[in-house]
């Protein structure tokens, strides 16, 4: 219970954090050390338990199916960094308090903090290594928040988006190796994995999970080549870097490494890849450091060199080097942490961070120059000190590791220059800051920093100091638990004696510190050098490369995937369904050609057939000139009529007959006010693709109609011919299965029609188009609109044309015809009231609101689909099917008849809507100027 | 009798295809039109075409066409139907609110402008 | 029977007739009208997931004739869980909509009722040419509501989508016409029958309609290489549309699930995973596309909706594993991401509008008049929609992974799911930056729209659902097991519905 506490104080605490900030400045701070006090509160009654040599597991199922569970753990490792993750964040919130200007949001500050605090937490205490993946992308993440706390510099967004990439990538790197770990060791849970190792180093799978796994630790703890994120981050917030970047953030790696120690370690890649990046980083970290100009730059590039020296103790693997590293990261977060609040101060009170203005501040504050020396010291490993001990341990490890090396005379050389580097940018950082001459135009005058901004630095600073000179009192408890919680095992012989005697370690040491003061000396030239080809040591540079190019490159795919060109979309979607509907059918082998006996063909059959072609081909090669490609395709939708009427479809005959005129009317009406021509625009080789693909595709089709009309099949007809009169009441089976059998497709079909008809209505609304004035052939439209006989002759066809619509209507459901049909006609013979008549004349006549007629339709065939569950039959159950009556006729007619009519009114409704809205859309005076007498008359 | 129906398919297709790709909306609506007659044409094919035998029972009926696919291509005719009203429409917006009737709404050429003559006094 | 399995389909039916019958003038009574409609939707939606939640697959034979001679409506877990998911994203995507979305054109609500009919018709309808027929209603509806207010860039982007669409009904019909030609019947359960037991010579032709299917279905899905029409559609309609939107492209990786493993799936014969080969190397370069679109874009909408792309990528990934595992993580992940789609776009509106002239455009604009506000809300749907920790996305990203450490392609999944979300990472990153951190002085806004906290409700409201599926990931993964166990056997669904008898 209480770890998950733990961890879940600081995110809570974030929120109130952020409203206590409402309340005054400061108390954002206090609440935020309430915060983390709590934190630890919840955190002692559990502390003892790892010196008792127990590891705690608290754990509550999450997504037991996935093996995702919240389980923590709390062992010697896990103890170690929570103390130093809240000890120093205490330390951190008291500092910020002091550091942060008047303009400074101390609530969202603080808040990111708490909220950064709450992750590093999650990651130190779990135990299911997804759930410690989560809680290391919220590092990340809330990282970004603190680094681009001063987001209106440009600096700080690009470090923070820089840092968030870099360590986001490594994440995602993680999980992956993660999900290979856990398939090895069959568990997410570090208990299983930690005690894994033999299944898991000689699995097949295991050098790439340990690349992937490296990747997230080196990124998060800025191992070379990904080391370049840490410097751009020295834009957030002294307060921010003194703690990402001593005890936090980038020791999520380490800790990683330590984490998974047992588990990975002691294999050639594992000493190959996390000994040689150390030891790159170690050098390249140290080496740089020396010749920044910015304070904390110096230091950001030796916590790098730091890092990588942690990185190549556990490197080297043996147990007695894997305490050392622990060792070196506890000396490291103390006096990493005091330096980067040195800085700060130095930042502060002088306004500058750059050692070539600041120099001979030993007068100004000479307080704080003796904690940045006692500090600095202990970086650079003097005696006395905490960072003599671990660095001591480190040649040590070193020179034993040698033997079990090539070239092992190597690793000691290089260690020791490291060393060298170490002392010399130690030494600058005292001696170019606080003598080396005057201070030079500084912005204001340096000062002392008030009091408790000085408190943290000296409790870290006495920390270095204590256990510098009493180790074995001092750190060895921890140390030892710490140790015991990486190794999972029993504690190596080790001493943390001042003194070991003359050891080659302690010569090397000497040899880095006077090596140091030299180098520090002749540094002149060094800094030339380092000038001179300071770019090629530009990972950052290579980074933005990197990043530019992604965006250029992804830019340039999708400008030419995505060019916006309809003609392109349907020549793809054309192409590709075409592939796919090739490849199905050359999966498999099968002639094309089935073996069902085909019917003869005859010669009026064959006509059509030819009059069709012809018809479909000019329309297409005189597709420019609009009007007469509309009639070719009116001829073609003729011809269609007649292959229904021959094949025995009587209905689709009626229907496709007055849809073809609707159609070609809407047509008509849309030419009417749009260009009468197509220009040429497609280049000829498009154009040839383009028939090409069209060839191919009709080719598709008509193969995939032969191969299925030639073959024999048996269907479901039977059912519906058998079942029509008995079961539906109808002898029309085509028009029992759309009002019957199949109702629901007829229900929806009526939708569709309806929504037509709203959508049309939706979007002609306010849309108005000029007419032309003159036809294609220049010649001037006659002004008369409706010509008499036509009005009067339509004033008589109306009442015939209803007429013969009812009669449709009524036999549909034994004979051809039908609400579908009817409802068409009717609209037609309605239109040609308008067209003779004009709107206005027949609005005058005809005052129904379309939208409402469609709306009762729909009612209608859905009432009557609703009236059966009244019966306790399912929807759209007609009422014939359950009435067995002689006189059932009536009931049968009743209950379809209603259907179709709802059918009916939505297909008149739709349709005229559709009609009436098209008519109107036309811009002009005319249809306004009263109506000519004949008119009123006709 | 099959070969022809599959002919017939064939080439309403290719034209609808044809005029599908055009750059203008209106013979892509064509095309859609003509797209919809093939797959119309089709879908009744797939009753394996019976001659002289309407699906309408009678008492001395020697045999019934499939009514099955001529219903769905009746539910077919009805929503295609509704999509080239709908398209239609929609070219006409289109029109008006790009101000010309190319597919993408590309400003108009020169060639153009003396091909397609007129428009309305605005 | 139960009525339970037509109430989804009827009740938006009924909304939308009443609503269109009301005069029009009654804005506020259709606004009531409406969201009461949606939220009796979630209930009954989640009325019917408890129903079947115990494997029932229950039965809905239509005018009272039995399968496969008439249409039924099938409501397996599958079904019940994409209603669900409809109906929330409905309610948060009209809540979103009164803001006055509603107002900028005639039958709003009429078109949003009717597209609601469209896809629970959709995912209930056991019968192949209906399925055609409501894809038809949803398609309608939806260019109605994607042109709704009407503009230049909104006319063309409907213009591609209709046609292209209209394409697609076609292949539709010459797919369903192909498959009835040659076994003769519609209904899906006695299509897999009659698939798995097809003679050799048919083969080929099922095979091809099969494949044809595939490709409507890719195309409702955006799947690469039909996506082309989406990016311009969701960026250039209205806000509370593209949101609702979130979920069409979900339709058709339904359509797929469905199809694939019900006809075309592990027992079909001849045509057993018809589409393995094609699924998966589809969907991964789907993902890239997608993402690769999200860190090319320049506006935050157009970015939306590559994101929308790889989002349908993932999902399909995890779909194209083929195994219980992978379609459980897909399913598991559907809700988030179409929930996380959907807040963006409200979100991308919300801003847009606050930056006057510069709109959504990826530059350094104005600081906005509630620049933290929004900034959170940014930050949190930003991770949702990367896929970042601790939201489900992260987990639906892991449970994919996980379920293809057995696969061959398990480099290439891994591969491409990592670097496609560190593509992500990388431009919401940089969007986000650009959006709140880099603040322009100079960029003149002409009297930015401040954000009232009810426009801010639906997106929240958006987020608080991610967040339950995260909390609660345990349940609502056992349950995407459980539907994904159940479809992957499709006996079961046959059983149910050839006959009904036999199930409980």
């Amino acid at each position: 219970m209480s770890l998950s506490l733990v961890i879940l104080t600081p995110f809570l605490g974030a929120a109130l954090a952020a409203g206590a900030s409402r309340l005054g400045r400061l108390h954002a701070a206090w609440m935020a050390g309430a915060v983390t006090l709590t934190a630890l509160a919840w955190l002692l009654p559990l502390a003892s338990a790892p010196f008792a040599g127990q590891t705690v597991v608290q754990r509550f199922s999450w997504m037991p199916a996935a093996g995702l569970d919240l389980a923590f753990r709390l062992d010697g490792l896990s103890l170690l960094f929570v103390l130093l993750i809240l000890l120093i964040g205490l330390l951190i919130i008291l500092y910020a308090r002091y550091y942060l200007s008047l303009n400074d949001s101390m609530g969202r500050f603080y808040a990111s903090l708490l909220l950064f605090i709450g992750s590093m937490l999650g990651v130190a205490l779990s135990e299911n290594i997804i759930q410690l993946l989560i809680f290391w992308e919220l590092t990340s993440l809330s990282s970004f928040l603190l680094i681009s706390y001063w987001q209106q510099r440009t600096e700080a967004r690009n470090g923070a988006r820089m840092a968030l990439t870099v360590t986001g990538a490594g994440g995602l790197a993680l999980l992956g190796g993660f999900l290979l770990l856990g398939e090895m060791a069959g568990s997410y849970d570090l208990s299983v994995i930690l005690v894994s190792g033999d299944a898991i180093r000689p699995h097949p799978l295991y050098l790439p999970m340990l690349i992937l796994v490296l990747l997230g630790a080196f990124t998060k703890s800025a191992q070379f080549p990904f080391h370049f994120w840490l410097p751009s981050a020295m834009a957030a917030p002294t307060p921010v870097s003194a703690y990402l970047h001593s005890a936090t953030m980038v020791k999520a790696g380490v800790f990683l490494l330590a984490r998974l120690f047992p588990a990975l370690s002691g294999t050639p890649e594992w000493a190959m890849l996390v000994g040689g990046v150390g030891l790159i980083t170690l050098l390249a970290g140290a080496f740089i450091a020396l010749f920044q100009h910015d304070l904390k730059g110096l230091l950001a590039y030796s916590t790098i060199s730091h890092l990588g020296l942690i990185t190549l103790l556990f490197g080297i693997g043996t147990p007695l080097a894997a305490v050392a590293g622990v060792f070196h990261i506890i000396n490291h977060a103390t006096f990493k942490a005091s330096l980067f609040m040195a800085a700060g101060i130095i930042d502060h009170e002088t306004g500058s961070r750059d050692m070539r203005r600041l120099n001979g501040l030993w007068k100004f504050m000479p307080y704080t120059g003796v904690l940045a020396m006692v500090a600095s010291a202990a970086m650079a490993g003097v005696p006395l000190l905490n960072g003599f001990l671990s660095k001591e341990m480190f040649f040590a490890e070193a020179i034993s590791a040698r033997t079990q090396l090539h070239f092992g005379w190597f690793l000691p050389a290089a260690v020791t220059v490291a060393g060298v580097f170490a002392v010399a940018y130690s030494l600058r950082f005292i001696h170019d800051v606080f003598f080396n001459g005057e201070p030079i135009n500084l912005t204001k005058t340096p000062h002392e920093p008030p009091r408790w901004m000085k408190v943290p630095v000296e409790i870290l600073v006495a920390l270095c100091l204590l256990v510098g000179v009493f180790p074995a009192i001092s750190v060895e408890p921890i140390l030892a638990v710490a140790s015991i919680g990486v190794l999972q095992g029993p504690l190596p012989e080790h001493d943390l004696a001042i003194w070991h005697g003359f050891s080659p370690a302690l010569g090397m040491s000497v040899i880095a510190l006077i090596g140091g003061g030299l180098t520090y000396l002749g540094r002149q030239p060094l800094f030339a050098l380092y000038e001179r080809h300071e770019h090629r040591l530009e990972a950052k540079a290579l980074y933005q490369r990197l990043l530019n190019g992604l965006f250029a490159l992804a830019g340039a795919i999708t400008r030419r995937l995505d060019t916006g060109s309809l003609q392109r979309i349907l020549f793809v979607f054309i192409l590709s369904a075409l592939t796919l509907g090739l490849a199905g059918f050359l999966s498999a082998s099968a002639p094309l050609t089935g073996t069902r006996p085909q019917m003869p063909m005859d010669g009026v059959s064959l006509l059509v057939t030819l009059g069709l072609i012809a018809a479909a081909i000019s329309a297409v090669l005189q597709h420019r000139q609009r009007l007469i490609a509309l009639i070719f395709m009116g001829a073609v939708g003729l011809v269609v009529v007649l292959i229904f009427i021959k094949f025995s479809a009587p209905d689709l005959a009626l229907t496709q007959l007055s849809v073809e005129v609707v159609t070609i009317v809407l047509l008509l009406l849309a030419l009417y006010f749009l260009p009468q021509q197509s220009p040429v625009e497609t280049d000829p080789a498009q154009r040839s693709w383009q028939m090409l693909l069209a060839i191919a595709a009709g080719g598709g089709a008509a193969a995939l109609t032969w191969a299925v009309v030639t073959r024999p099949y048996e269907t479901i007809a039977g059912y519906f011919l058998a079942n029509s009169v008995p079961g539906g009441g109808g002898s029309n089976v085509v028009n029992v299965i759309l009002v019957d059998f199949r109702g629901y497709d007829t229900l929806g079909e009526i939708s569709v029609l309806a929504l037509a008809g709203i959508g049309i209505y939706a979007m002609l609304e306010r849309l108005t188009l000029d007419g032309p004035e003159r036809d294609a052939g220049g010649r001037a439209w006659d002004p008369d609109r409706h010509p008499m006989i036509l009005s009067s002759l339509t004033g008589l066809l109306l009442p015939l044309a209803l007429l013969a619509s009812i009669f449709i209507f009524l036999r549909g459901h034994n004979l051809p015809g039908g609400g579908f049909i009817a409802g068409l006609i009717t609209a037609v013979a309605l239109v040609m009231q308008y067209v003779a008549n004009g709107v206005s004349w027949t609005q005058a006549r005809m005052p129904w609101n379309m939208q409402l007629l469609i709306g009762l339709g729909l009612l209608i065939a859905t009432l009557t689909g609703l009236g059966s569950l009244a019966f306790g039959y399912p929807f759209l159950t007609s009422t014939f099917g359950h009435l067995e009556w002689p006189v059932v006729g009536e009931f049968e007619l009743a209950s379809a008849i209603a259907f179709d009519l709802g059918v009916y009114l939505v297909v008149v409704g739709a349709t005229l809507l559709i009609l009436i809205h098209l008519g109107r859309m036309h811009r002009t005076h005319r249809s306004a100027l009263p109506q000519k007498p004949h008119q009123e008359n006709g | 009798m099959e070969a022809l129906i599959a002919l017939i398919v064939g080439v309403l297709t290719a034209c609808g295809v044809y005029l599908a790709l055009r750059a203008r909306t209106f013979p892509v609506v064509m095309g859609l039109t003509f797209l919809s007659y093939a797959v119309n044409v089709f879908l009744f094919a797939m009753s394996h075409l019976t001659i002289g035998q309407p699906p309408v029972i009678t008492a001395d009926a020697a045999g019934y066409a499939d009514p099955l696919p001529q219903a769905l291509v009746l539910t077919a005719i009805v929503i295609s139907f509704g999509m080239t009203a709908f398209v239609i429409v929609l070219a006409l917006k289109a029109y008006a609110e790009l101000g010309n009737d190319h597919v993408d709404g590309k400003e108009e050429t020169g060639v153009r402008r003396q091909a397609s003559g007129h428009r309305g006094p605005l | 029977m139960n009525l339970l399995v037509i109430a989804p389909v009827l009740l938006p039916l009924l909304a939308g007739i009443l609503l269109l019958l009301l005069p029009q003038s009654r804005l506020s009574l259709h606004r009531t009208l409406s969201v009461v409609a949606v939220a009796a939707q979630i209930g009954l939606t989640l009325a019917l997931m408890a129903t079947v939640s115990d494997g029932r697959i229950l039965i809905y034979a239509l005018g009272n004739w039995p399968a496969p001679f008439g249409i039924v409506l099938v409501a397996d877990r599958l079904a019940a869980w994409m209603l669900v998911i409809t109906a929330l994203l409905a309610l948060f995507a009209l809540l979103y909509a009164l803001r006055g979305d509603d107002r900028t054109g005639r039958y709003f609500h009429v078109l949003f009722q009717l597209q609601l009919l469209g896809l629970n018709g959709a995912f209930l309808t056991g019968d192949l040419f209906n399925l055609f027929v409501f894809f038809e209603i949803l398609l309608l509806a939806s260019y109605g509501l994607l042109l709704h207010g009407g503009g230049r860039r909104r006319t063309r982007a409907g213009l591609h989508f209709v046609v292209v669409n209209l394409a697609g009904s076609t292949l539709f019909l010459f797919a369903v016409g192909t498959l009835y030609g040659v076994l003769g019947t519609l209904n899906m359960a006695d299509l897999a029958i009659k698939v798995a037991a097809a003679p050799p010579e048919n083969v080929p032709l099922v095979r091809a309609a099969g494949l044809l299917l595939f490709g409507v279905f890719a195309l409702k899905a955006a799947l690469l290489p039909f996506y082309l029409w989406l990016p311009a559609a969701y960026a250039y309609t209205s806000a509370s549309v593209a949101a609702l939107f979130a979920i069409m492209t979900k339709v058709g990786a339904y359509s797929i699930l469905r199809v694939y493993t019900l006809i075309f799936g592990p027992e079909a014969g001849p045509a057993t995973n018809l589409i393995e080969l094609w699924l998966l190397p589809l969907a991964l370069a789907t993902l890239m596309v997608g993402m690769i679109g999200a860190v090319a874009s320049t506006h935050l909408r157009q970015q939306a909706a590559y994101l929308v792309v790889a989002s349908v990528g993932s999902l399909l990934t995890a779909f194209g594993l083929n195994s219980s595992a992978g379609v459980a993580a897909g399913l598991y992940y559907l809700p988030h991401t179409t929930f996380a789609a959907a807040a963006l776009f409200l979100l991308a509106d919300l801003i847009s509008r606050q930056r006057g002239v510069m709109s959504d455009r990826l530059d350094p604009g104005p600081d906005l008049p509630d620049s933290r506000l929004l900034g959170a809300l940014f930050f949190i749907t930003a991770i949702a929609v990367a896929g970042l920790p601790p939201l489900a996305g992260f987990l639906g990203k892991f449970l994919m992974l996980r379920a293809a450490l057995d696969h061959a392609l398990l480099p290439w999944v891994m591969g491409t799911v990592l670097i496609a979300a560190l593509l992500g990472l990388i431009a919401l990153a940089r969007t986000g930056s650009l959006l709140f951190y880099r603040v322009n002085p100079e960029a003149e806004t002409e009297a930015p729209w401040p954000t009232i906290w009810a426009e801010t409700t639906p997106i929240i409201g958006l987020l608080l659902l991610l967040l339950g599926l995260t909390v609660g990931a345990g349940p609502v993964f056992d349950q995407s097991r459980m539907i994904a166990d159940q479809v992957l056997q499709p006996q079961l669904y046959i059983q149910a519905v050839m006959n009904p008898g036999g199930t409980p």
